[in-house]
């Protein structure tokens, strides 16, 4: 785990089996480096082989106030480390249920890339459901952690990403990573049904020519 | 005032040497300097403390620069000699064709026989190997382009001095033709019974010697030097490594050829041994005193009564002498488009007189092509030109560079210029022990396109494995010598996997003291090495039987019954624990007892730990699965 200057408020657990050949994913990582507060937590290179180290974990997620999850879309899902992470890490009487409650209204969001477009992830575009519906199961996760869950940040159509287009998301996710650090980060119920974390970028500047 | 005597003259050459090289070396000017300045001060003109003996002792010196030529071949696998033939003959022919053209026509002018003229180009195109190489290796030049490029040049030269030899009887003025060569091991008049064949038959020995070296250092030397390392008697292959030298160089002397070019020939052919490692630590100490003591020669033959007897001529001719050389080397550094800094290195490096001139002169004098007052002014002309190099490679360097260089310095030193330039070429990953460890350690790095340099020391094994096709070398790894020839300034990261815990400490000690940023994985045996090696700050460290002991645990665990995932995360937590408990125990240090006692309890802990994991199926990870937890809050979770 590396973190930006001591522990800071954004705990970002990463997984990628293939980091090395992501162009979109080490924009991404390159950008946060440079964000103070945040804590990256790169699992594929922390337990190559699947022996995760729980009791460390759970320190780690409880010294942070955002948990946010980084990966690319598989085949609809999370990489499988990631949620054999999920199936140690959270489990009864620590993160829920009777004596749990550690993550109690901690702020949680995913960041994630895939393939598509973002209007084929809808009904009836190829992928028919969309992202927010993929993400159903990791939703209820944070609900049932009592976390708030806030919308994904997405980037869309990396197989056809520009290089131009790939520096836009980052920096993008950088504003974004700020705003979440902020004393008064975004909340739930700022969002619409079906919007991404993304949107708050335009809506600053529609807010700004408003 | 010189006693004679062997043991005072080496005492005075020792002395002047370990008093001036060091300060030399502080003062940021190189070693050749400070050799130079130290044959001056011990010589006949200042001191005084060593006479005219001096030029025997050069002549017996000059054996350092057969030594480096062997190194230097060893260093050169014959395709990389291949790559730079454009640079050898072209840059090499240019720059001696011109240069002693040039020097006839200034002679020819002067008032000399055209003959007389031609002579002395020809020996003042040559430059000093001894000094360039030297000076261009300390300062880390020798793989730049302008280093490569003088390195070309100065084996062409090197090769050039045959047919100068044989060029030179011709030139006399009158003169009788009388001893033949006597060349860098001073062997006079050895390749007389040679001359008494007709050409074709000259050419034929010549050739035929070459391929006896080809052929010899090919096929026989590996499995002489085999034998010779299975006896384990290191300072054997020390003689066995200096035989080799010694008779190449009296073979050439008997054929006429440079016995310089006949050793870079065995070193070339040499390139590829596994005892090439081995052969470079041997012969290195030898090569670095005796061309020490060379250039202390060279420092004190400096005849300072010639020059002050003439003081502006010989100015005169020292300047013209390196303005001609350097402009010929610029312009063909031009033609054949090298970069500014590098025309610059390449300009000042190889704008002397070499000492084959001193050679050449005395060979020219008897054979009556020289008169011996042309040529006494000639030595010191020569001989002041080598003793400015260093200074003019440190004006170069520490004033030219900084203002007027380019920033090609980072260019040069990444690794595709050094791939293109084919001058030596080092794995990132040197491993320590090519057996059972080593070698399944080797093959996965190579399965993963990581290069790695192997040593070894077991002459056996690495005879075995070269068989196999795998580059290994043989020596003793815990000598900073060998790490340093197979490369330790450069790489990254150095396995010891030697079988011998000693062995391990040693190596590591070794590698730690000289290269500090080398990264150390180490094999070890037991507690006991790796404790020593934690206590060094080494962490990487694997003992050798835990994983293959955990794997079998597993197996057997399984066998009995038990899941396979459930045995596999056993052995996780297990060799967690484990490996916290070496680099825990280290740390109490050598207090036997309180060890064991700490270890047993650990031992007992561990178990206690895991028997609980096991029955208690609330325990760490097993809790997210154990549906018994959840059934009091389903309530809970359906809401």
């Amino acid at each position: 785990m590396e973190g930006n200057g001591g522990v800071g408020k954004i705990l970002i657990v990463f997984a990628h089996p293939a980091f090395e050949k992501s162009r979109v994913n080490r924009q991404l990582m390159r950008e946060l480096a440079s964000v103070p507060g945040v804590t990256l937590h790169d699992l594929y290179e922390q337990y190559p082989d699947g022996d995760i180290d729980v009791v460390t974990e759970r320190e780690c997620l409880e010294e942070h106030d955002v948990i946010l999850f980084q990966f690319p879309l598989f085949l609809f899902g999370i990489p499988a480390l990631l949620k054999e992470w999920m199936d140690l890490v959270l489990v009864h009487g620590w993160a829920f249920g009777q004596g749990g409650g550690a993550l109690r209204g901690k702020l949680f969001s995913c960041v994630l890339s895939t393939g598509g477009s973002r209007s084929s992830y809808s009904k009836t575009g190829a992928n028919r459901f969309t992202v927010r519906e993929l993400l159903a199961p990791l939703e209820q996760v944070a609900n049932l952690c009592r976390m708030r869950f806030l919308p994904p940040f997405v980037v869309h159509g990396t197989n056809v990403i520009t290089r131009e287009g790939i520096q836009n998301a980052a920096a993008g996710y950088r504003v974004v990573l700020q705003r979440l650090g902020d004393d008064a980060p975004p909340q739930p119920g700022d969002f619409d049904e079906g919007a991404y974390l993304n949107d708050i970028l335009s809506a600053k500047e529609d807010a700004g020519h408003a | 005032m010189h006693e004679g005597g062997f043991l005072y003259q080496a005492f005075v050459y020792l002395t002047a040497a370990v008093v001036s090289v060091p300060i030399a070396k502080k003062l940021g000017l190189g070693s050749v300097l400070g050799y130079l300045v130290a044959g001056i001060v011990i010589g006949p003109f200042a001191l005084g403390l060593i006479g005219h003996e001096g030029a025997g002792v050069m002549e017996f010196a000059e054996f350092g620069i057969i030594m480096m030529l062997f190194l230097i071949g060893l260093e050169l696998e014959p395709k990389m000699i291949w790559r730079l033939k454009r640079s050898i003959l072209g840059m090499g022919g240019a720059q001696v064709v011109v240069s002693a053209l040039l020097i006839t026509a200034v002679a020819m002018l002067s008032g000399y026989a055209w003959q007389t003229g031609l002579a002395l180009g020809l020996v003042l195109a040559l430059s000093s190997t001894a000094i360039v190489l030297q000076s261009l290796q300390e300062k880390g030049l020798l793989k730049t382009d302008g280093g490569k490029n003088s390195f070309s040049v100065l084996l062409f030269q090197d090769i050039a001095i045959i047919p100068i030899l044989a060029l030179l009887p011709l030139l006399a003025v009158g003169g009788d033709d009388a001893a033949g060569y006597h060349g860098g091991g001073g062997h006079h008049g050895a390749a007389e019974w040679l001359e008494a064949l007709p050409i074709w038959g000259q050419a034929g020995v010549v050739l035929g010697v070459v391929a006896g070296i080809v052929l010899v250092g090919h096929y026989l030397l590996n499995p002489v030097f085999g034998f010779i390392a299975r006896t384990r008697l290191r300072e054997l292959f020390t003689a066995a490594a200096l035989l080799l030298v010694v008779g190449v160089t009296i073979l050439m002397g008997m054929v006429g050829l440079s016995p310089a070019l006949g050793t870079f020939l065995a070193g070339v052919v040499l390139a590829q041994s596994e005892y090439r490692h081995e052969l470079e630590t041997n012969i290195e100490p030898f090569k670095g005193l005796l061309l020490g003591l060379f250039f202390i020669a060279v420092g004190a033959s400096i005849d300072f009564h010639v020059i002050a007897a003439s003081p502006l001529v010989i100015f005169q001719l020292v300047v013209g002498l390196i303005a001609l050389k350097f402009i010929v080397l610029v312009l063909v550094a031009r033609i054949f488009s090298m970069s500014f800094d590098n025309i610059l290195l390449f300009g000042f490096a190889l704008a002397q007189g070499g000492e084959f001139a001193f050679v050449l002169f005395s060979f020219g004098v008897q054979n009556g092509v020289f008169e011996p007052v042309l040529v006494k002014p000639m030595i010191a002309v020569v001989a002041i030109t080598m003793g400015l190099t260093p200074m003019f490679l440190l004006f170069n360097e520490k004033v030219l560079q900084p203002r007027f260089g380019t920033k090609e310095q980072e260019r040069t030193s990444s690794d595709d210029t050094l791939r293109g330039q084919g001058i030596e070429e080092q794995g990132k990953v040197i491993i320590a022990g090519f057996g059972r460890v080593g070698s399944t350690v080797g093959r996965f790095m190579q399965a993963n396109d990581e290069s790695a340099t192997y040593l070894d020391i077991d002459p056996d094994n690495v005879d075995l494995l070269r068989k196999l096709g795998l580059d290994v070398y043989y020596g003793d790894a815990s000598r900073y010598e060998l790490l340093h020839a197979a490369g330790a300034e450069q790489a990254s990261l150095l396995i010891i996997a030697v079988d011998d815990p000693e062995k391990t400490v040693a190596i590591a000690r070794t590698a730690m003291k000289h290269f500090p940023r080398l990264k150390i994985i180490a094999r070890t045996a037991g507690l006991g090495d790796s404790h020593e090696l934690i206590g060094m700050g080494i962490d990487h460290i694997y003992p050798e039987t835990l994983d293959t002991a955990l794997r079998i645990g597993v197996d057997a665990l399984a066998i009995l019954g038990h899941r396979r995932y459930h045995a596999v995360r056993a052995m996780h937590t297990f060799r967690r624990h484990e490996e916290r408990h070496i680099h825990e125990l280290a740390k109490l240090g050598h207090d036997r007892k309180e060890l064991i006692r700490e270890a047993k309890k650990r031992i007992e802990d561990l178990e206690e730990l895991m028997l609980a994991e096991k029955r208690d199926m609330h325990s760490d990870k097993e809790l997210g699965w154990d549906a018994s937890g959840h059934i009091s809050d389903e309530g809970h979770m359906r809401e």
